[in-house]
């Protein structure tokens, strides 16, 4: 079974490509597929009649105890048969039905054999999680087979419409299968009968599987996507629609009857929703003109027929409802098809135009005669012998004591009356001659459309005439329902002729009633129009989305008016309101508090809270910035003086860069914060932020007293210094002992320094690094030292010959260069890239580290670009800093990767030590390596913010013409207040302007 | 544990701060709240570390007047991601500014779904349910047939199939493409 599922995939997954070649051959090629698994099948036969199964089973989740096991019993056998056949048969109906211009059929014929192997995994697959999984793939599939016209508008709501309907039944069985595994504890559909699960769960779980079947089936209140689906091509009708996927409910309900029939809710459900549903379908399809839709509803009938058979809980009633699955499949998959044939021949399904197509049409006539009285219950056909089998067991229940027996064998009476009258009306529809209209005129076909259909109908005939010899196969399945009558009679068997009994009598009333009913039509007709439709499912169905649609509508307009202040309003709002009323039920706090821990700490804070404040008020936004960064350099101070050397460090380096890229990005902006937009609601914010201020504070006094265990701090010491090799606590356990956190810390700055040099560079970012044109010459150590003539100050008379202190600096504006800051930035760059390399490695020792280096060594680029501009930022970096950042992540990944080739875990770290001379002991740790990942890591980040930010912001002013705008007293406030609306389109479609300089950079 | 009241209020106090500003529209002053409630969640987890001490590292003294590394290590990860965050945030500032066209409005941002009515929020979601008029539509028209020869088309279907099909017009422009 399991290789079989794998042909369909791979098959189904080449068929598109096949059929770019065979055309609508690909069909025959396919069809070899389904036709082989039924082969196989019957090979299985033997077995499965001795009572036995073939099982399969590969584990998959050993851990949910869910494996990919088959079993194929008497009931999988009939499903399994049925599916493949009818789906062969379908298949090589399809090569005919279509042609070879016929838009995506690649796509439709890899979803039809996808259905196919889908189908025969549903039914033979014994883990209850496996066959959910298979049956929500036939939703989904269905879903696409019924949208094939794409452009439809009915034919993509058809599909839809299905789709909701059955994944909500699908949902709502899902809910029934996790809770009747987890009872049984066991997910095997075999055990799970066998050992039924009898409890109030147990019963639940059952109904809960049964609305998942119910809607799968078309089952009223459900029934109304079926006659929907006619939108689908007319194949996917017969094999779906009528043989395969709407059997899946059947099937299911099947399976579980053995062990569930006499649980509590089981019949009454089935047996009302059943007598419904056949009597609402039956008397639909009475009124129908389209012969397509006419079947549609008979179906839907059909299928109610079926689950009271089915669910019935005898073992007579069993092994009719067995015989009746596979009688409708039989005659309703040909119906369809033959359907597809008029369609095809007279271009049009709607009786009333057609006439004569029974003289013109012999073959297909006879073929829909058979199928026909098949449906309607006329001997000798199978049809006959399953509803004879029905009324007989469903009467031996009733005998037998069960209430429910008389009132399905009524139901079913009715419902077959009907039946008869609109299986008459069909056959009188489609190949009656009507005086008033025309012979219709029919297009040739060749002989073998009729193939499919005609196999299905000697197959109908056969059965019905040796009905006995498929009682021994059908039986084991049936012995299986222990229920009532079977002691009190010798057990039912299926054969043509019974004899003179009740069920012959009741079929012959049956048929006599039902041509009555269709020679008194146009009664029916009139009484029909009178009664009005109660209850429309399909139009409840729509109402019931179109309200889920407005309220979501609805709520979304409530919710969503107020831009982000009023979302994150109401975000903070509920933060208070929860964790302020854990904070008020709370009884544990601390055990001392202290005003002060030395009394210049009241000093700083109280600075700190005024910035806070300030930068809370202020309307300027560089002063806003800059206040905003006292707080952050008064937390340097505070951390210098708590024995926090590494945080006081990288803060005081993080507010330094952080201050500079905001005058970066702010020189763009108005300098004055929302002039048009005046603050509003600010006593709605100021209540929220003083509650949050309040709750935080709260939370944290609470949280200083809820420590219940010793701090692991004690241990930390010794884990650093043995384990770690290293005496600075704090950067062992950021290289070493937390390593996997600084890893998922560096990954978060690798994505937001792509992020900003994303949002800058639209459009590539290695397009733009701006390098010097004499760059390569000036690089050179003798030219470096040779004092060059400086074209920009040269003048008549005297040359001014001056060594160029930054390699870039002649390409910045002389009105706004500064020799100082460049001789500056000239003499400490270099020894502070020294010095950062020393704080990366002293890190492991001294205050220190990866961070903190990479800091220093970005704010030394930060000074490079301050003074000398964009070109002196690339003359300093002369590389991509999406390489800088790779090496680093490489360096990091690649240590935690490296440990796992020694029979490490990863990350696990390696110390090498050495008694060098001069030097003495030298301790190298793998770590260092980890730590110099994270130190690029950081040196890309900052130099990518900086390119971006700095230097692509500076490109694109210049490119908007406004040139620099620096500060507020720039030369030109006309200038300044010009948005620059006018001129961005044209450079964002030519980001590239400045790649012409760059050209040797790539 | 105890700790310094300072502190704590200090924290209360910038987050106060920081939440006012960031309940703003102007997404710069957004951005400064940000760093606002930056800084005080960082302080709050440096709160939780205790009483002042030595340094976490061992340089051979006492171990015991030590203040606790592990706040310390989660800061210091805090405090870079803060970094990158921040300027993120001004380079989406930035790009928003740009792409809006805002000029001197600066980086303030009209609210979204301010103007929207309740009806035109509806809208959005229409034209799912006229897939399923349109098959209800189709299939009652089926079922209708063309109305001539039948006998079943009374008058009260009539009028209802008509108003109906003024409901869902676009459904109909699409309901007479050949069916198969």
């Amino acid at each position: 079974m399991v290789p079989f599922l794998l042909a369909f995939v791979m098959l189904s997954v080449l068929t598109p490509w096949l059929t770019r070649y065979l055309g609508t051959r690909v069909f025959y090629l396919i069809a070899l597929l389904p036709a082989a698994a039924f082969a196989y099948t019957l090979t299985q036969t033997a077995t499965v009649t001795a009572g036995g199964a073939v099982k399969q089973s590969i584990p998959w989740i050993p851990q949910l105890g869910i494996s990919l096991s088959f079993r194929v019993d008497t009931l999988a056998w009939l499903l399994a048969l049925v599916v493949t056949g009818i789906g062969a048969l379908v298949l090589v109906y399809c090569a005919r039905y279509f042609t070879d211009d016929e838009p995506s059929l690649g796509r439709f014929a890899a979803l039809l054999l996808a259905f196919a192997g889908t189908m025969y995994g549903l039914v033979t697959a014994d883990d209850l999680v496996i066959m959910f999984m298979f049956w929500e793939i036939t939703s989904v599939l269905s879903y696409l087979l019924i949208g094939h016209y794409t452009h439809k508008r009915e034919s993509r709501g058809a599909a839809l419409q299905a789709l909701i309907v059955t994944t909500f039944g699908g949902l709502v069985m899902l809910v029934g299968v996790v809770m009747i595994s987890v009872a049984s504890g066991t997910t095997s559909l075999a055990y799970i009968v066998a050992n039924p699960v009898t409890d109030t769960m147990g019963t639940w779980a059952v109904l809960l599987i049964l609305v998942g079947a119910l809607s799968k089936s078309a089952l009223v209140p459900f029934h109304f996507w079926l006659p929907a689906a006619m939108a689908a091509p007319t194949p996917v009708s017969a094999y779906l629609h009528a043989a395969a996927m709407v059997k899946a409910g059947i099937y299911i309900v099947a399976r579980l009857a053995p062990g569930y029939a006499d649980s509590d809710g089981w019949l009454p459900v089935l047996v009302t929703l059943g007598v419904w549903t056949m009597v609402v379908g039956a008397w639909r399809a009475l009124r129908q003109y389209d012969l397509k839709l006419l079947l549609a509803y008979g179906t839907v009938s059909q299928l109610g027929f079926l689950m009271i058979a089915i669910g019935f809980n005898t073992r007579d009633t069993a092994l009719a409802g067995a015989a009746l699955l596979l009688a409708h499949a039989l005659y309703k998959a040909t119906l369809f098809l033959v359907v597809g044939v008029i369609d095809h021949r007279a271009g049009t399904r709607d009786w009333r135009k057609l006439s004569g197509i029974g003289r013109n049409a012999p073959a297909l006539a006879v073929i829909a005669l058979v199928a026909v009285a098949s449906m309607a219950g006329l001997p000798p056909l199978f049809g006959f012998v399953a509803k004879e089998a029905v009324f007989t067991s469903l009467l031996d229940a009733g005998v037998g004591g069960s209430g429910w027996g008389y009132v399905a064998l009524i139901g079913t009476a009715v419902g077959s009356v009907l039946t008869v009258a609109y299986s008459i009306r069909f056959f009188w529809g489609a190949f009656g001659t009507r005086k008033e209209q025309p012979a219709t005129v029919l297009h040739a076909s060749p002989w073998d459309t009729l193939f499919a259909p005609g196999v299905l109908t000697v197959a109908t005939i056969g059965l019905g005439l040796f009905a006995s010899v498929l009682d021994p196969l059908l039986a084991p399945y049936a012995d299986t329902v222990p229920g009532i009558g079977t002691l009190t009679e010798p057990p039912y068997h299926l054969a043509l002729w019974h004899g003179l009994e009740p069920a012959l009598y009741l079929s012959a009333v049956v048929l006599l009633l039902g041509a009555m009913l269709f020679r008194a039509r146009r009664g029916v007709s009139k009484l029909q129009a009178r009664v009005p439709d109660y209850i429309d499912a399909g139009r409840g169905y729509g109402k019931a989305i179109r309200s889920v649609d407005r309220v979501a509508a609805r709520v979304t307009h409530f919710a969503q008016r107020g831009g982000l202040p009023q979302y994150l309003g109401t975000i903070l709002s509920v933060f208070v309101v929860a964790l302020g009323f854990a904070a008020f039920v709370n009884r544990t706090w601390p055990d001392s508090i202290v005003l002060w821990d030395y009394p210049g700490q009241v000093l700083i804070a109280l600075i700190m809270a005024i910035c806070a404040v300030m930068a809370a008020r202020v309307g300027q936004r560089m002063t806003a910035v800059i206040l905003a960064g006292v707080t952050g350099y008064g937390l340097v101070t505070l951390f210098a003086f708590h024995g926090a050397p590494d945080l006081a460090l990288t803060q005081a380096l993080v507010e330094s860069i952080t201050l500079v890229i905001f005058v970066l990005v702010l020189r763009r902006l108005p300098a004055n914060i929302a002039q048009h937009n005046k603050p509003v609601r600010r006593k709605r914010r100021l209540l929220i932020g003083s509650l949050v201020g309040l709750v935080m504070g709260t939370i944290g006094f609470i949280a200083l007293g809820a420590r219940d265990f010793e701090s692991i701090a004690g241990a930390l010491p010794r884990l650093s210094v043995d384990d770690g090799h290293g005496d600075n606590i704090v950067n062992v356990m950021l290289v070493d002992i937390r390593a996997w956190d600084t890893m998922g810390e560096v990954s978060v700055l690798i994505v937001v320094a792509t992020g900003v040099a994303s949002l800058l560079f639209v459009s590539g970012r290695n397009a733009v690094v701006p390098r010097l044109k004499e760059s390569r010459s000036l690089r050179s150590g003798a030219n470096r030292r040779r004092v060059v003539a400086d074209p920009e100050l040269s003048s008549e008379g005297h040359a001014v010959t001056r060594q160029a202190f930054l390699l870039a600096g002649r390409k910045n504006d002389p009105s706004s260069r500064s020799i100082l800051i460049e001789v500056l930035v000239r003499l400490l760059f270099h020894p502070a890239m020294i010095v950062s390399i020393y704080l990366l490695f002293a890190g492991h020792n001294l205050p220190g580290g990866g961070f903190a280096g990479g800091l220093l060594a970005g704010l030394a680029l930060v000074a490079r670009y301050l003074a000398g501009g964009r070109y002196e930022l690339s003359e300093a970096a002369p590389i991509d800093p999406g390489k800088i950042l790779g090496l680093g992540v490489i360096l990091a990944v690649g240590m935690a990767v490296l440990s796992l080739f020694f029979d490490g875990i990863p990350l696990e770290s390696a110390y090498f030590t050495a008694t060098v001379p001069v030097l003495g002991d030298l301790s190298f740790g793998t770590s260092t390596i980890f730590d110099i990942g994270v130190y690029l890591v950081v040196i890309g980040l900052t130099y990518d913010i900086l390119r971006s930010l700095g230097s692509e912001i500076d490109r694109q002013s210049e490119a908007d013409g406004i040139g620099q705008r620096p500060e507020p007293d720039a030369e030109a406030p006309a200038d300044s207040n010009e948005p620059p609306a006018d001129t961005a389109v044209g450079v964002r479609i030519d980001p590239q302007t400045e790649t012409s300089t760059g050209g040797g950079s790539q | 544990m105890s700790a310094s009241l300072t502190l704590v209020i200090l924290m209360a106090v910038m987050y106060a701060a920081g939440v006012y500003v960031m309940l703003e529209r102007s997404l710069t002053r957004v951005l400064i709240g940000f760093l606002l409630v930056g800084n005080a969640t960082n302080l709050l987890i440096f709160i939780m570390s205790g009483r002042p001490g030595s340094s976490p590292i061992v340089t051979g003294t006492s171990v015991d007047d030590m203040v606790d590394p592990i706040p310390q290590v989660l800061m210091l990860t805090a405090i870079v991601i803060n970094f990158g965050i921040t300027a993120l945030l001004l380079a989406l500032i930035y790009r928003s500014w740009w792409l809006a066209q805002l000029g001197d409005e600066g980086d303030t941002l009209t609210d979204e779904h301010a103007a929207e009515s309740a009806d035109q929020a509806d809208n959005a979601f229409r034209s799912s349910s006229d897939d399923d008029d349109a098959v209800a539509e189709s299939i009652d028209e089926f079922e209708r047939g063309d109305g001539a020869t039948s006998d079943e088309d009374t008058d009260t279907q009539k009028t209802d199939a008509a108003g109906r099909a003024a409901a869902s017009t676009s459904a109909a422009s699409f309901g007479e493409e050949d069916p198969r």
